[in-house]
């Protein structure tokens, strides 16, 4: 596995999100806690809300649409809604976020 | 033959100590009672309610002729006892020599007097006994009285000749009233009441000199030169134990005449107890340890085993109207916490003192009810750390498992007070359940409990239950959100009762199990954090929904609406050439004119934001709010400008509200209007707030509503002004923010509150209104500016993607 630098840790606000563009759609850049990344698909499955605009909480993000809200463990939606978006590997490293390549060059396979 | 006991003095320990032996051991002594007082034992305390004329000297009598002679006790009233001889075993009375077995020293204290020039003077007195009494009673509506001393005593003296119509002055030589009870901000508000009752109270005052005219009090004067006339001076500066007697007769004296654990002097004969004596180095100036120190004697002196502890004590004032209750140590100091409640709206303070996990010290004022309750965790020394968090709202609030909500209702005495708004208490809802009212509405028709601010309608619910028992279905509290029990009038009280100020306190203090909330109740606590501590707490972006933290409208395809504001629907072609410029620059693909008078840009991608929001500012457009729970627009007609029928500037006043208001938060979204006349063309009586302008002034209405609910506005009042018109917008904005539950448009809030609430705080009171006024001031000092303009300066690069692998592979 290959990991892209994407930026600070710092650039992202505590419990709040930043967009990453690529060629296959954008990502959302998490941050959870102090020092806690996630990355997932940034289109809710529900109606395509922005989820980089939600409300983050805990490791779940609620999407600012209409509310689902998503495990950014898992991706699953949460309580009754079904649904699921897709996750990336990620790391922290000295206040880095290292993003998976792959997550930016091709679609996964989930 | 029977052991003869004299007992000096028939006060109120002596009393009781008369009670326990007659009652345990009738035919143990052969007592002989001597008073300096020409009369037997009533109850001192109660002197204040004779004062004030609430009940008759009869009525306190605690032990009358009747009840000396069934128990064979001789009396000797009005024989003060000179000396007592302790070889002899004798009591010399001013009459007659009584020999003793055993004897009793209850003679209490004296009342201190400053030795002022003039103090001698007639007129001038202290408040001990029945006499002085019956002199205050003299004084009447053409009489001035001046009293030293604000302490205990002397504000009960002055409140009871203040009741029946006398001029009174309180001289107090502290910065606050009964400072040994009270803490300044229970003395400020205890003076307030005192003064509102139309005592005059001078504090920080040192007195001179007494002034006299043919032997008779004339004046009191000050250090500062003040000369205060009067007909009667009382002095209630402090009492000092009576040890004269037992000090000429060789016994153990310090401040106190000293007595053992068993009440027993220095003398293996001697008893003490009441004010006389000192136990362990402490003196006593309440009766609830001398009645303690009254059994433990009886019990001495029949040879049984008893010990005198000393214990916390508690205080309350008798005076009507002014609740106050103290208890304990409340002195600042390291390892100690503080807990404080205050609403200044019903005058009601609170402060709980903290040690160790123990609440040591209480003091409140304006709502005591729970009194006795946090007496009793202070005595026993109860743990409260499980409850900490609503230990100030009494048992009445202590939930969860620790302790049942309902059987601490069940268990408040019928005079505890239930709706502090109304002045109902338990016994009176009680009362009104059983004659039939069987829900909330008709317990609110009937006795008007939890009818106005609504925060006792939890406890009115639990009433119900506890009275009505299975037949009442108790309505669930709606908690704020999954992440705690608490409601959210719970969570604002408790932000401002506990000084919560920030939301890491709200969940750590008040035990959310989230980390960090969710998007429920995030907002929420954001919006109350800023609303009460707007110059401490700091507004968090990312508690917000997206279109507060983007100060845009997000639209269903994920891009933004932009929407500049437009004061009073006023604009001029510079700004809409700037509009329309702005409009081709971001391909902005709908161009819409708003219901609220303003032009709705929409489509604008999120990335250009912070550019399209840059060449707004720089024609002078600064951000519309047409996002926010917050103000949105105020709408106005033409009005005098233009139209023929305007009555007043309705245009100017709109632009006016709409510069001092815009920017705050408030708990939904605010819409204003104002129109010139009645015809309303501005629609002014379907926003939450409306002016309708009238040739004599401004007619204000509120609570109107045009979206999924329509309502129209219900009168606030009308003022002459156009200045009193901003005042009156201003505290009631104001209100609604600091009582609203977050996402109630005001119509909701006025529903829980009542017009008659809202019209008592921002209408009639006026010291309230500017008091709301300037707290809304305060918060607009932070909030009255242009995000976009800031978001444009410090977080442009927030609205671009963190990272763009579009571009890299463009290259
Ligand atoms: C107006 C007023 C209001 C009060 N309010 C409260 C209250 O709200 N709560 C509270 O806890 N306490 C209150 N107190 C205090 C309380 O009344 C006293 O603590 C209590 O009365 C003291 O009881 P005692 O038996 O020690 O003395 P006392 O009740 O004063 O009795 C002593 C008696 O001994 C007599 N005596 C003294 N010397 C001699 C002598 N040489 N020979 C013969 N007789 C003698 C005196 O005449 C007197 O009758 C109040 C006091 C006053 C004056
Ligand atoms: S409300 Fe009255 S003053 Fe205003 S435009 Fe209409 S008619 Fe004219
Ligand atoms: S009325 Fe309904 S559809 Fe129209 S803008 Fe408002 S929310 Fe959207
Ligand atoms: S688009 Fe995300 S919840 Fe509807």
């Amino acid at each position: 596995m290959s990991w892209i630098d994407i930026g600070s840790v710092d650039e992202v606000p505590l419990r709040g999100a930043r967009l990453v563009k690529t060629h296959v759609g954008c990502l959302a850049v998490f941050r959870t806690a102090e020092a806690e990344i996630f990355v997932a698909s940034n289109s809710c499955p529900h109606k395509g809300g922005p989820l980089s605009e939600g409300i983050v909480h805990g490791q779940s993000v609620t999407c600012p649409l209409h509310n689902w809200v998503f495990d950014l463990n898992t991706g699953q939606a949460q309580g009754a809604d079904e649904g699921r978006i897709t996750t990336y590997p990620v790391r922290v490293e000295e206040g880095r976020i290292l993003l998976d390549a792959d997550a930016v060059t091709r679609r996964s396979a989930a | 033959m029977k052991k003869r006991l004299v007992v000096i003095g028939a006060g109120m320990a002596s009393g009781r100590v008369l009670e326990h032996l007659t009652e345990t051991a009738p035919e143990s002594f052969d007592i002989t009672l001597l008073n300096a007082e020409p009369r037997g034992n009533y109850n001192r305390i109660m002197l204040s309610p004779v004062l004030s004329g609430e009940k008759t000297y009869e009525e306190i009598v605690t032990h009358d002729d009747d009840w000396y002679a069934t128990r064979g006790i001789t009396c000797r009233f009005g024989e003060r006892v000179a000396r007592i001889d302790r070889e002899m075993k004798v009591v010399e009375g001013e009459n007659s020599h009584v020999p003793y077995d055993k004897l009793l020293i209850a003679t209490g204290s004296e009342p201190f007097i400053i030795p002022l020039p003039g103090h001698d003077l007639d007129g001038v007195i202290a408040y001990r006994d029945l006499e002085d009494t019956q002199q205050m009673m003299g004084m009447g509506p053409d009489n001035k009285v001046v009293v030293i001393g604000g302490g205990l005593l002397g504000l009960e003296a002055a409140a009871g000749m203040a009741a029946h119509g006398v001029d009174v002055t309180v001289v107090h030589i502290m910065g606050h009233l009964m400072e040994r009870q009270l803490d300044e901000a229970a003395g400020y508000l205890l003076k307030k009441s005192l003064e509102d009752k139309g005592i005059k109270i001078q504090l920080q005052a040192n007195s001179k000199e007494i002034l006299g005219q043919d032997g008779k009090v004339r004046a009191l004067l000050l250090d500062d030169g003040t000369e205060l006339p009067c007909d009667l001076l009382v002095m209630a500066v402090g009492i000092r134990p009576s040890t004269a007697l037992a000090q000429e007769a060789g016994l153990a004296t310090g401040r106190g005449i000293h007595v053992d654990d068993q009440m027993l002097t220095s003398d293996p004969d001697v008893y003490a107890v009441g004010e006389c004596v000192e136990h362990d180095g402490a003196v006593f100036g309440l009766v609830a340890p001398l009645y303690d120190q009254a059994k433990v004697a009886a019990q001495a002196m029949l040879g049984g085993e008893a010990a005198f502890v000393q214990k916390t004590l508690s205080t309350k004032l008798k005076v009507t109207g002014c609740d106050l209750f103290s208890a304990g140590d409340f002195a600042d100091g390291p390892g100690r916490e503080d807990i404080v409640f205050r609403d200044p709206a019903r005058g009601v303070y609170k402060r709980l003192v903290i040690e160790e996990d123990r609440l040591i010290g209480a003091v409140m004022y304006g709502d005591t009810a729970d009194g006795s309750w946090f007496f009793g965790l202070i005595k026993d020394g109860t743990n409260i750390d499980e409850m900490r968090e609503t230990l100030i709202f009494g048992p009445a609030y202590q939930g969860g498992d620790t302790a049942d909500p309902l059987s601490a209702v069940a268990a408040l005495p019928p005079e505890a007070e239930i709706c502090g708004c109304n002045g109902v208490c338990k016994g009176d809802i009680v009362e009104a359940i059983n004659a039939g009212a069987n829900d909330l509405g008709a317990v609110r028709t009937s006795t008007k409990a939890s009818a106005s601010c609504g925060t006792c309608t939890g406890l009115v619910e639990q009433l119900l239950q506890v009275t009505l028992g299975d037949e009442f279905e108790m309505p669930a509290a709606q908690p704020i959100c999954g992440c705690s029990d608490l409601t959210h009038e719970d969570v604002r009280r408790l932000i401002k009762g506990q000084e919560l100020k920030s939301q890491a306190a709200v969940w750590q203090e008040l035990g959310w199990k989230t980390p960090n909330g969710c998007h429920v109740c995030r907002p929420a606590i954001n919006y109350y954090l800023l609303a009460d501590w707007p110059l401490e707490y700091q507004d968090d972006p990312q508690s917000r929904f997206v279109n507060e933290r983007k100060h845009a409208n997000i639209q269903k395809d994920g891009t933004f609406s932009v929407v500049p504001r437009m004061w009073g629907g006023i604009t001029n072609p510079a700004e809409l050439r700037a509009i329309a410029d702005a409009a081709d620059k971001y391909d902005v693909p709908t161009v819409k004119v708003t219901g609220g008078q303003r032009i709705d840009l929409l489509g604008v991608k999120g990335e250009d934001l912070p550019a399209i929001w840059s060449d707004l500012n720089k024609a002078g457009l600064v951000s519309g709010h047409a996002y926010s729970k917050g103000l949105r627009t105020v709408k106005t007609c033409v009005g005098t400008d233009h139209c023929r029928f305007g009555t007043q500037d309705s245009t100017g006043l709109g632009v006016k509200l709409e510069k001092i208001l815009w920017g705050s938060w408030t708990p939904h979204k605010l819409k204003l209007a104002v129109s010139g006349c009645p015809r309303n063309c501005a629609e002014a009586t379907c926003k939450d707030i409306g002016v309708v302008c009238v040739d004599s002034g401004y007619q204000i209405s509120i609570g109107g509503a045009a979206g999924m609910d329509v309502k129209e506005t219900e009168l606030l009042c009308q003022v002459p002004t156009e200045n009193e018109a901003i005042e009156v917008v201003m505290a009631v904005t104001q209100a609604y923010r600091e009582g609203g539950k977050y996402l109630d448009r005001l119509y909701k809030w006025l529903g829980k509150v009542g017009m008659d609430w809202v019209k008592a705080h921002v209408v009639d009171d006026l010291d309230n209104r500017a008091a709301l006024v300037a707290r809304f001031e305060l918060s607009q000092s932070i909030y009255r500016k242009d995000p976009w303009a800031e978001h444009v300066r410090d977080k442009a690069q927030t609205y671009a993607p963190i990272a763009d692998f579009t571009l890299e592979a463009a290259e």
